[in-house]
């Protein structure tokens, strides 16, 4: 058995193969959800149903597809740059810290000053933050796999501690949770008796933004060429140690952006749940979308009305709403597969 | 020495031991053989040549086993050989020396060759009955090796005829040698002919695959050339001739660069007492400390003076220090010792980006990996070492338009063929990739050009438009080092030709007047141009690593 690349990958055949990825992820999840004593069909319907059935439906997964942008930009950027960019969920706390410590301060501000600014803010730490695995990459060597994933549990365990500790809200009546942030600090809601929040227009620019930046900018091109060859970047004169840097500082600003407009667009306040893991989803919406800063978009709001419609069909008919873990890993694997199958074949011999 | 024209073949020849019968291959959409057939006499010494992607290599994978034909068969003393099978191909006697040496480099010679043959439910190994069946064959075929030597202390040479013995003590019958010339000097390859010569005399039988015709004229009864696939010609070595061979093989006339050769100017680039610590070998320093003798040293006082309007020739069996060097007029490396000086300025704190600012055309060894950025576009490859200036981008921002310009103008003038600029360059072949390293390298008039292997593995015609464009650059004025195993390439190119070994340089020669048998005679080492202590240091430096 060999494998033969193919010569010319066509459009037909990869969009086939990806709607076979697609059946064959559901497939899969149909047997789990006849062992959980349901029916795939009627769980399926009541999926979509809850996902994008109803106006509310539709901003509940539009508000959770907003975080899933974010992260799956920062891990697209910094992917494209062969930095492996673990961490993304202890950059979404760091950036969620910020809009706290600075949100709840400056009642003299506009909410047209205060949003831009928290989320520069936000961005500027979440960036600085990853620059430590960075420097520990680039000047020693450390395999940044490892640090940033690390760094994700000293971030959530530093958060543990300000919300039971110095920033515990006086009024919240023993919950661990911060103080709220100020209204000025609030995300306009887009719908009315909804939760889709502003966050949402600025993830889908920050998108175009990105994909701009990339196409169109010397430091896109660097970062291109130094995740496509660091060698051959490294003979063409790049500033190759320079731009793994500006990547980290990209990445890591999307990543906390996420959590700046979940805690002000959400919550208002700082928990230890704000993310049910918004950073790891997001390696999984970037690879689902090929790394593509436009793809992103659509790939967040796929993962999103999974999520949304597997807590909507796990109510009604009982079933686990981990359904919604094992379809997004189970559609990952199988895109995966699916995309590989389209760039080679196998044969025998 | 062997004789120039053929050797006389033997009586027994026609008794056919091996048939290849109508072998094909294809890769996707690529033929990579089509309708194969010859055979092989026994006693019958048989050249297979052809350009680079001629199918030699696919063809002789698919005898030994390695892929599966899409058609045909492989018949082997009468006996139909099952295909995709390595270990059948042994069985049926067919050995296969790679031009990538598979031996285990930190074992002795002896235990490479017993390597697989014993059975694997034996209780315990018997190295006496193998040593003892080693000595006789080294003794019928006159391959002298000490079994307990460690292969990585072995010349490249000796590990050759270590690969040759392992597929003799396999009793294979028919010996199929890849490329076997590549890596060994001129009076290695000398012995190795004289090898083969004796193991037909034993009765056996060689394939060997070569694409340089002094080899085939030199050591082959017959000759098979393949191109695009297919068997082109056919013949009896001592009935034809090197031109008719180059014909068949290229398909045309084989265009010849000619060189003129000019007064060489002012000097562009002096290395003055270059050293650099192998970077391997470092980590091994503070075990040498307790030994008294320092860090091994990839290069050892190194000194060159180029002038413009000056090809300089570097030969040398490769892993001499020639990379080391490449990378440190590349900018790759700074951590040498010694001077450079670039028009009489001494350069410090070289890096890439520097030395294409100070004027130094670089095509590296490596084109897909180090060259190119193998899954960027033409276009972008064009653009990876100008991007950063206008008008190819302004306050950070890439302008397209001038890039694309630029791209369209390098392509249609080295002749780069390609659909558009816009497709990755691992789509590109070879002799397209080189072209557009060249294309970026040298349309902006450098003073000095640095060519690491330039024609590796590209075929005739791409090789004589790589070596047109190196004499064109000349001739306008940069001075050239240009780095080659291929002492042919040099003597056809060059003004001037030194040679490296272990990490030294000998003086360069005038091309006219050096001698072809001097300089392989310093390739392997055993004629110095330098003074006696520096090699006497070697020597004591080699004593106390066998010491230990």
């Amino acid at each position: 058995m060999r494998l033969e690349v193919r010569e010319n990958i066509s459009m037909v055949r990869l969009m086939a193969a990806l709607f076979l990825a697609v059946g064959v992820s559901m497939a899969v999840c149909s047997v789990l959800i006849i062992w959980g004593g349901a029916s795939p069909m009627e769980g399926w319907i009541l999926m979509i149903k809850g996902a994008l059935g109803s106006k509310f439906a539709v901003s509940e997964t539009l508000t959770r597809a907003t975080p899933l942008i974010f992260t799956g930009l920062a891990a697209a950027v910094a992917f494209r740059a062969k930095l492996w960019n673990i961490g993304a969920e202890g950059q979404f706390y760091i950036g969620a810290c910020v809009a706290v410590l600075l949100g709840t301060h400056g009642e003299m501000l506009s909410p047209f000053v205060m949003i831009p600014y928290l989320f520069a803010a936000g961005a500027l730490a979440g960036g600085l933050f990853l620059l430590v695995p960075t420097f520990l990459k680039t000047h020693l060597n450390v395999d940044e796999v490892v640090t940033t994933l690390l760094l994700n549990f000293v971030v959530l365990l530093f958060v543990n501690w300000l919300v039971f500790g110095p920033w515990k809200d006086p009024m919240s009546m023993g919950w661990p949770q911060s103080e709220p942030v100020l209204d000025s600090a609030i995300l306009p809601i887009l719908m009315a008796k909804t939760r889709f929040h502003l966050g949402f227009v600025i993830a889908v620019l920050s998108s175009i933004f990105v994909w701009w930046f990339m196409a169109n900018t010397t430091w896109g091109f660097e970062i291109r060429a130094v995740g496509s060859s660091i060698k051959a970047s490294t003979f063409a004169g790049m500033p190759v140690n320079k731009t793994i840097i500006r990547t980290a500082l990209i990445s890591g600003g999307l990543a906390a952006m996420a959590g700046v407009s979940e805690l002000c667009g959400v919550k208002g306040y700082l928990t230890t749940d704000l993310s049910p893991g918004f950073g790891y989803t997001g390696i999984v919406v970037a690879m689902l979308a090929a790394l593509h800063p436009l793809g992103v978009v659509a790939s967040a709001l796929f993962v999103a009305i999974i999520y949304i419609g597997a807590d909507s069909m796990s109510r009604a008919i009982n079933i686990s709403n981990y359904i919604a873990d094992v379809t997004t890993a189970v559609s990952l694997l199988s895109v995966l597969v699916a995309v590989f199958f389209t760039r080679y074949r196998i044969k025998r011999g | 020495m062997v004789p120039a024209k053929g050797i006389t073949p033997p009586f027994y020849m026609n008794e056919s031991i091996l048939n290849v019968s109508k072998i094909t291959k294809y890769f996707g959409p690529v033929v990579a053989n089509e309708a194969i057939s010859f055979s092989l006499g026994k006693g019958e010494i048989v050249a297979l040549l052809g350009e680079n992607g001629a199918g030699k290599t696919t063809l002789m994978s698919i005898l030994f086993g390695h892929y599966v034909a899409d058609g045909g068969s492989i018949t082997v003393f009468g006996k139909k050989l099952v295909p995709g099978s390595p270990r059948a191909a042994l069985e049926a006697g067919v050995g296969m020396v790679h031009q990538h040496f598979t031996l285990a480099e930190n074992m002795s010679v002896l235990d490479n060759i017993m390597l697989g043959t014993e059975s694997l439910a034996a209780f315990k190994s018997n190295p006496r009955a193998a040593e003892n069946k080693l000595c006789r064959l080294m003794e019928r075929f006159g391959l002298t090796i000490n079994p307990k030597a460690l292969v990585k202390d072995l010349s490249v040479g000796e590990q050759q005829r270590v690969e040759i013995l392992k597929v003799l003590y396999r009793n294979a019958k028919i010996l199929i040698l890849d490329e076997p010339t590549a890596v060994l000097t001129p009076q290695e390859s000398d012995r190795l002919f004289a090898t083969i010569a004796q193991l037909v005399e034993e009765g056996l039988s060689v394939i060997f695959i070569t694409h340089k015709m002094r080899e085939v004229m030199a050591a082959s009864h017959r000759c098979i050339v393949l191109r695009q696939g297919r068997v082109v010609f056919e013949s009896l070595t001592k009935d034809t001739d090197p031109n008719a061979l180059a014909k068949a093989m290229v398909g045309s006339e084989i265009p010849r660069t000619i060189r003129q050769r000019q007064p060489p100017g002012k000097e562009v680039l002096s290395l003055k007492g270059i050293t650099l610590a192998d970077k391997k070998e470092g980590k091994r320093e503070d075990k040498r400390k307790h030994l008294g003798t320092s860090a091994k040293k990839s290069i050892k006082n190194l000194n060159l003076s180029l002038r413009s309007n000056e090809i300089i020739g570097i030969a040398g069996v490769s892993g001499n220090g020639q990379s080391q060097l490449a990378d440190i007029i590349s900018g790759l490396i700074n951590t040498y010792d010694g001077k450079i000086l670039l028009a009489s300025k001494e350069l410090k704190n070289i890096s890439p980006r520097r030395m294409i600012q100070e004027g130094v055309g670089r095509i590296p060894d490596d084109r897909n990996g180090t060259g190119l950025i193998s899954d960027m576009s033409i276009l972008e490859n064009i653009a990876s070492e100008i991007y950063g200036e206008p008008p190819f981008s302004k306050k950070g921002f890439l302008q397209f338009k001038a890039i694309a310009d630029r791209a369209k103008k390098l392509v249609k003038k080295f002749d780069v063929r390609c659909p558009n600029i816009h497709i990755p360059v691992q789509k590109l072949s070879g002799g397209n990739m080189q072209k557009l390293i060249l294309a970026r390298e040298i349309s902006g008039s450098p003073r000095i050009i640095l060519a690491n292997q330039p024609t590796w593995g590209l075929d005739v015609g791409a090789a004589a438009y790589v070596h047109t464009q190196l004499i064109k650059a000349a001739q306008k004025g940069a001075g050239v080092i240009l780095i080659s195993e291929d002492l042919d390439e040099l003597f056809q190119v060059a003004d001037q030709i030194c040679v490296m070994y272990h990490g030294r340089l000998s003086n360069p020669e005038d091309v006219d007047r050096v001698d072809r048998a001097k300089l392989g005679l310093i390739m392997s080492g055993q004629f110095s141009t330098h003074e006696g202590q520096e090699k006497k240091w070697d020597q004591k430096q080699m004593k106390l690593e066998k010491n230990k």
